[in-house]
């Protein structure tokens, strides 16, 4: 009888631990978290690769997706930055407010506007729905990251380990849903496109496609 | 010597061996040691983790009959004891639980009290009880996850700990791997040395 007892508490607790063994890793669990409840994120002073200040806050009304990177990084990050990129080559023909709002943070205290600018170049980042940035305040890129859920360690080699994702920010401006760093820009898209309940962001994205696909060639 | 000062001796001893166990969980909470002990994935997961429940465990030993007794009674065969130390300490390998530990404060004392209370004395008081085979039924349970959950650390291919580097979380696998082989050999030896050495002795009383 006691065993059954210590089994039932014990298995119960276990299963509220790791949301029902979905959420083993913190990862998971954070992700799970914000998609049951979106997160009101503190508002953070931002410079981008031109030295503009701006805020997440100032993007409201519009989707956004943030990463975190580091420009210096030559391996999750690359593949974020290649993911944003085709995500913004891919809404060229969508008019400019109801494109996806790409926005890639750095958390390096060495990355300086110049290497920002260096980081846009090279994936063309052009500043307007992709901007490359840094806080403007070192003393708040700790809150940025713990109300994003990001851990950064340094590895001892000049490098970093983070828990690297596609952060969809909503058109209330929380932050709605965490992708993986690898996932495709139509996922991303599509995703970005639920989280905001924007059909016509959704429509509009099938309406371009279609309009590429008929576009008579050269 | 009176029983009753007997009886004042082995209180004696008990109190006084009460003394390691906390004084362990205590160094153990040490701020510098917590910090130097949980920088490394490894240390954190196999030395303070088995040094807590090690706490528990001599704590144990010099608990009063009366508490010990009021355990016994629900822990038929050791049973009930060895299922929840065996529940508890499967929460401790899960990375969440790991990277909790690290961020959240509550989450460090649960594992501070936990551990001792609820995995080092329940398996201190019960193995015994459990006899040879209970013993080896619960080794041949355990061993194969520790070896699993091992392998899963060292596979993963992401990074299942936000706090630990990916090299770091190999290293720990390996080492929980490592661990069970230890463990599984340490058992296999002790299931048979004391057996040779009783076909050598037993033989003895039979034949006067």
């Amino acid at each position: 009888m006691a065993s059954l007892l210590v089994c039932a508490i014990g298995g119960a607790l276990l299963w509220h631990g790791t949301d029902g063994l979905r959420a083993v890793t913190s990862e998971q669990a954070r992700r799970r978290a914000i998609a049951r409840a979106p997160r009101v994120l503190p508002v953070i002073r931002l410079e981008d690769q031109d030295g503009r200040p701006f805020t997440l806050e100032a993007y409201r009304g519009r989707a956004v997706a943030v990463d975190f990177i580091y420009t210096q990084c030559q391996s999750v990050c690359k593949l974020l930055s290649a993911g944003f990129q085709r995500i913004d080559r891919g809404q060229q023909a969508v008019a400019a407010d109801d494109r996806l709002q790409l926005v890639s943070i750095s958390f390096d205290p060495r990355d300086t506007p110049g290497h920002l600018r260096a980081a846009a170049s090279h994936y063309r980042a052009n500043g307007a729905t992709w901007r490359f940035a840094r806080v403007s305040d070192p003393r708040q890129l700790g809150q940025l990251l713990v109300a994003f859920g990001i851990v950064v360690i340094p590895d001892g080699r000049g490098d970093f380990q983070h828990n690297a994702a596609v952060h969809l920010l909503d058109r209330e401006g929380r932050l709605a849903a965490v992708l993986d760093a690898d996932a495709s820009p139509e996922e991303v898209l599509r995703v970005a496109g639920n989280t905001t309940n924007a059909s016509e962001f959704h429509e509009n994205r099938r309406m371009t496609a279609r309009m590429k696909t008929n576009r008579p060639g050269p | 010597m009176s029983p009753r000062t007997i009886r004042a001796f082995i209180r004696g001893i008990r109190m006084s061996s009460s003394l390691p166990g906390t004084a362990l969980i205590l160094v153990l909470a040490l701020p510098p040691v917590r910090h130097a002990l949980e920088r490394v994935m490894v240390v954190h997961m196999l030395v303070q983790i088995p040094l807590l429940a090690v706490a528990g465990a001599l704590i144990a030993v010099s608990l009063p009959t009366r508490l010990t007794s009021i355990f016994v009674s629900w822990n038929a065969r050791g049973v009930t004891g060895t299922l929840l130390a065996l529940i508890v300490s499967s929460w401790w390998m899960v990375p969440r639980a790991l990277d909790l530990a690290l961020a959240e404060p509550l989450m460090e004392v649960t594992k501070f009290v936990s551990l001792p209370l609820l995995v080092g004395i329940p398996v201190a008081l019960s193995w015994r009880s459990l006899g040879g085979m209970g013993q080896g039924f619960v080794l041949a349970n355990v061993l194969p996850m520790w070896a699993a959950v091992g392998w899963l650390y060292v596979a993963a291919p992401t990074r299942l700990c936000n706090f630990y580097l990916v090299e770091q979380q190999a290293a720990a696998g390996l080492g929980l791997l490592w661990l069970s082989i230890a463990v599984a050999l340490a058992a296999c030896a002790r299931v048979l040395v004391p057996a040779s050495g009783h076909e050598s002795v037993a033989p003895g009383p039979r034949t006067t």
